[in-house]
């Protein structure tokens, strides 16, 4: 078994689907707002209701936003692009074709790091999303009921190359993903709701034999990260049985069914899709310019991977604190604000991150940055030594070494630093604590000052 | 010289009417068959163009960048009672449709999943 | 032989006419709407123009007689959607469709003043140059009822023709406004596209399709076309660029124009082309210059138009899946059938490269063509089709039957150009006309209504302009040719 697994490479692509929440739809002033309307078919018009006549007008910001995931995710610009008609009938597709990209989509050539590896981005193109189905039982009769709120929201494709050589890398890839559109304010990229779709085409390729496989398996209906792993993995099983045997997995489109934690078949190769793309007569091709292409990039925030190469560089933070809080975007550019109040106190950042992130301060995101600082030097006196300790270790460092403390007051400054390593290590061994450098040279300063001048102390 | 007068089979026009979801009786498809025929001839003068580093002209006015602001347009949008006015058959403010079961979705469950 | 002339009657007027009247308060709207009333229902049921007439018309003329066109009636194609009438484009899929919004055409017409009196006959889809297409019967020409009215914009011609209206709006694809209008002997212009919206109207060949007007005279057409033209919001293929006045073209000297004379030596046009001839000598002796010129070949804009159209009609009714409004897909017809699948097949895997890209170069080609041809010239003129209105039933079996007779019309239909199909000759014999139809560069309507405007003027052909003066010249013409 062991040697056989050894033999298949997994080769993963994905595609992913995201939602834009622009506030109007892709190609008419119709509400983009499918979750929250109360109603079935209250925000449609004859253009996203496929009547006869509607035309299509795209949304101006959607096409902005898809250019600047590209740019998040490392892709060159096509300045010259267009939308195409992809047709195929589906009761929730109202004009009989999706308005799509083709051959011309507005991203491509990109790449994100993943722990497990590079993966390149094929392309990232914009479309329309389609109504919603319902499945029910009306009057005894399978019925599907169709909503077309949905219908004409702005949707992303990222279509990546087939890079991706494990389940986990697969699921790290979709969550930052995810975590960049939510950085980009593009997306609710919400699972649950279907504001997010994740497609995996998985294969198998031998040791042996290097390309590519000549099949693929689409996978759909994925709807979480979670089942996107335990997808790939069931399929990586089910594939691997069938190339033991000596057979070719037949190329497939199949869904997975979380219930049965299985992948089932949903279309075999025989109904291949002629989608029979031409550009849509209704849309004048889209040409952008490099000064616009310049000014979306300027207006890019700063990703979390940069967020977290920066902070490591700037203010050495280690990874495992600095990863969940560059997850989100409002709570990273709080921290940037928390870090650089420290900084202007000579707070350890590392050490005020890994309590937030223990929660040993518990803080909202947001919270004003001095109320953080004021918390967390409650939480080092407190928790760690108090001042009696403190005062208590620097008396019997001081008493324990004469000559450095005489010389010291002779204007030898750099016995300070012996007399804090000295008090640090004496706190350490005697009470087990963490103490914190800063705080112990300023006590121990004070000390020193007060050794010089008693009577002055006594007297004032 | 002329050239053969290109040919359709019926068995391709069942194909075509099936992308095109379009019912074509076995007679009717004989009869198109004939009709592609006469059509495919005087389309096939085309091959006569010399189109060597000829651009396809898909539209005529020249225009690029037509879009719009991010603006609700309220104006443009029906009420649900006028989305719905036309329709044969509605329930409850959708439109209905006999069961589709392409894939396995359960009963009152809603298909995120957009079509194939 | 039918001749449905009665001069004495209000519906006779031209719009200009009319507005006049109704200005000096010389005819009131009753007796406007009750000649019409009248005429409509003598003649409709045989002519079978109208699909759906609007009960409130009167009335609403009433509310209307402050606006510029003073609650005049309008033919409007039933392509165009309106909220108050069932909208079918001549289907059985569409025949309970009441479209819950209104075209941007019908919407401005209605806000200059335009009353919307009825729905007009087409082919089915607007796919045909006879409308013996439509679900709901062939329309006649009232010219002679033996005849067709051409179309598929020909029951807004037949509309005009028979004075069941003042004016109608149709579309064009290719030839659909021009070569019934040629037919019927009236007016038709199409505009160039992107000139008027598509919005609201049932989409035939999207890349192509003009909304335009159909009247009597040429000062008809610019009255309805400034009401009608201008950049839309809701159609993105819109020109921004603004409009003039038409009118201002009107009366207007031609003369010193370089005009361009194309497509007379076409292989068919052997019978008409003498009458060409002769009556284009009107506009060198109105001081213009006029030479043959030669452009690309009519046929090859055939195929062109073919393949895009097609390709286009198979993706603009997919959307005609019976759920949201109309009939289930069973009910198409046997022509949109057999465009449908033509179209499918030529955007389908392996045959696009072959077909629908080609063509569209080949468009190209003319493009360019036609922009060789407007260095030299001001405006082109040919006939608008090959020769005279065919008799009923003259399509039935014929596959091409609309390409072929609207060949003419094709290569500027898939450019894009404007251009009028102007009355040029009528055969007394049996009543039908023939019309000229001039082609100016893109957004040049101007030229067009200028050079049609003046032709009309002074030429016999026009039967609002100057009746009796037309009866009296077109007996002793001598621009008249002894056609028999």
């Amino acid at each position: 078994m062991t040697n056989n697994q050894q033999e298949y490479q997994l080769v993963v692509g994905l595609e992913i689907h995201a939602e834009l929440k622009t506030a109007s739809k892709m190609f008419c002033g119709c509400r983009n707002d499918p979750f929250a309307a109360p109603q079935p078919n209250i925000h449609t018009c004859p253009v996203c209701l496929g009547l006869l006549g509607g035309l299509p007008v795209p949304n101006k910001k959607a096409i902005e936003w898809t250019v600047k995931l590209g740019l998040a995710l490392n892709c060159q610009v096509n300045l010259f692009s267009k939308f195409d008609r992809k047709h195929y009938f589906y009761p929730d597709l109202p004009k009989g074709y999706q308005i799509s990209q083709y051959d011309i989509p507005f991203c491509y050539h990109g790449r994100l790091d993943t722990p497990q590896g590079t993966v390149k981005v094929r392309r990232i193109h914009l479309e329309e999303d389609t109504g919603k189905l319902l499945h029910k039982t009306i009057d005894g009769r399978a019925q599907s009921l169709i909503d077309f709120n949905r219908s004409g929201v702005p949707l992303v494709e990222i279509v990546t190359e087939p890079d991706i050589t494990s389940a986990d890398q697969a699921k790290a890839f979709a969550r930052q993903v995810r975590q960049i559109v939510r950085y980009l304010d593009i997306s609710n990229a919400d699972m649950e709701q279907g504001g997010m779709r994740l497609e995996a085409n998985v294969s198998m390729k031998t040791a042996s034999r290097p390309q590519l496989p000549n099949y693929k398996v689409e996978i759909k209906n994925i709807n979480s990260f979670r089942f996107l792993e335990q997808a790939i993995e069931h399929e990586r099983r089910r594939q691997r049985k069938i190339l033991d045997s000596g057979r070719t997995p037949d190329q497939s489109t199949r869904g997975w069914d979380a219930d049965a934690q299985q992948t089932v078949s949903q279309r075999s190769k025989e109904e291949a899709q002629d989608y029979r793309y031409f550009p849509d007569p209704d849309i004048p091709p889209i040409r952008l310019t490099p000064a616009t292409v310049d000014r979306l990039n300027k207006e890019l925030p700063e990703l979390p991977a940069a967020k977290l190469e920066r902070w490591q560089r700037q203010y050495q933070l280690e990874e495992r604190f600095a990863q969940p809080m560059a997850a989100e975007r409002h709570q990273a550019e709080w921290l940037d604000e928390v870090l650089a109040a420290a900084a202007r106190t000579d707070l350890p950042a590392n050490r005020l991150v890994s309590a937030l992130v223990n929660k040993k301060i518990t803080v909202e995101p947001g919270t004003d940055p001095e109320q953080v600082i004021a918390a967390y030097h409650q939480l080092t006196s407190s928790d760690e030594v108090d001042s009696t300790q403190l005062a208590a270790a620097i008396d019997q460092v001081l008493a324990d070494n004469p000559d450095a403390v005489t010389k010291y007051q002779a204007g030898q400054d750099q016995l300070l630093n012996f007399l804090l390593g000295q008090t640090i290590a004496a706190i350490k061994r005697r009470d087990k604590l963490d103490v914190d450098a800063k705080a112990v040279r300023t006590a121990l300063q004070a000390r020193l000052k007060d050794l010089i001048r008693p009577g002055r102390s006594a007297t004032s | 010289m002329s050239t053969p007068r290109p040919r359709i089979s019926p068995q391709s026009i069942h194909k075509i009417a099936q992308l095109a979801k379009l019912s074509v009786s076995d007679a009717e498809s004989d009869q198109l068959a004939a009709a592609f025929g006469e059509t495919l001839e005087v389309i096939d003068h085309l091959r006569q163009a010399d189109v060597a580093d000829i651009p396809p002209t898909h539209q005529v006015t020249g225009l690029e960048n037509v879009w719009r602001d991010d603006v609700v347009n309220d104006e443009q949008s029906l009420s649900q009672s006028a989305a719905l006015a036309n329709a044969a058959h509605t329930h409850q403010g959708y439109f209905v449709v006999p069961a589709i079961l392409n894939h396995k979705t359960r009963q009152d469950q809603p298909d995120n999943e957009p079509s194939p | 032989m039918t001749s449905l002339k009665t001069p004495s009657l209000p519906n006779r007027l031209t719009i200009a006419q009319a507005l006049e009247l109704l200005r000096a308060k010389q005819l009131s709207h009753q007796e406007l709407y009750q000649a019409l009333r009248q005429q409509i229902s003598q003649s409709n049921d045989q002519l079978n123009v109208y699909l759906a007439q609007e009960p409130e018309a009167e009335e609403i003329a009433h509310r209307y007689a402050d606006l510029p066109l003073k609650g005049l009636p309008l033919a409007v194609k039933d392509n165009f959607s309106t909220q108050r009438l069932v909208t079918t484009a001549s289907s059985k899929i569409l025949d309970a469709y009441r479209p819950p919004y209104e075209s941007t055409v019908t919407r401005r017409l209605q806000q200059a003043g335009g009353v919307v009196l009825g729905k007009t006959n087409l082919d089915a889809w607007a796919h045909g140059s006879s409308t013996e297409t439509s679900d709901f019967g062939r329309s006649l020409n009232p010219r002679n009822t033996e005849y067709l009215p051409g179309g598929s914009s020909g029951g807004s011609a037949a509309a005009v023709a028979a004075d069941l209206c003042l004016g109608s709006i149709g579309s064009e694809t290719a030839g659909s406004i021009r070569q019934p209008a040629s037919w019927c002997g009236v007016v038709g212009l199409k505009p160039s596209y992107g000139r008027v919206s598509r919005y609201g109207v049932v989409p035939m060949g999207s890349s192509l399709d003009s909304p335009g007007p159909i009247t009597k005279t040429v000062e008809d057409a610019a009255l309805l076309l400034n009401a009608m033209a201008g950049h839309d919001p809701l159609d993105a293929t819109t020109s921004p660029q603004a409009v003039p006045d038409f009118t201002r073209a009107l009366g207007q000297s031609i003369k010193g124009f370089k005009i361009g004379v194309l497509y007379l030596d076409t292989p068919g046009l052997e019978e008409v082309a003498p009458v060409y001839h002769h009556q284009l000598q009107v506009l060198s002796e109105l001081g213009a210059e006029l030479e043959p010129a030669s452009g690309l070949e009519p046929r090859l804009a055939i195929s062109v138009y073919t393949v895009v159209q097609r390709g286009e009609v198979s993706s603009n009714l997919a959307k005609l899946d019976g759920i949201r409004y109309g009939r289930d897909r069973s009910y198409f017809g046997g022509e949109a059938k057999r465009r449908i699948l033509l179209g499918t097949f030529t955007l389908s895997k392996g045959y696009a490269d072959k077909y629908y890209v080609l063509a569209q170069q080949v468009r190209t080609l003319f493009v360019q063509d036609f922009e060789r041809l407007f260095q030299r010239y001001d405006v082109l003129v040919s006939p608008s089709t090959p020769g005279y209105a065919k008799k009923i039933g003259a399509s039935e079996g014929a596959t091409m039957f609309g390409e072929l007779e609207d060949m003419l019309a094709e290569p500027s239909s898939i450019t894009g150009l404007p251009g009028v199909s102007v009355p040029c000759y009528r055969d007394e014999a049996s009543n039908l006309y023939l019309g000229l139809n001039v082609v100016a560069p893109m957004w040049r309507e101007d030229l067009v209504i200028q050079v049609a405007d003046a032709f009309e003027r002074h030429t016999p052909w026009n039967c609002w302009r100057s009746p009796d003066w037309a009866r009296s010249a077109h007996a002793d013409n001598n621009r008249s040719p002894n056609h028999d």
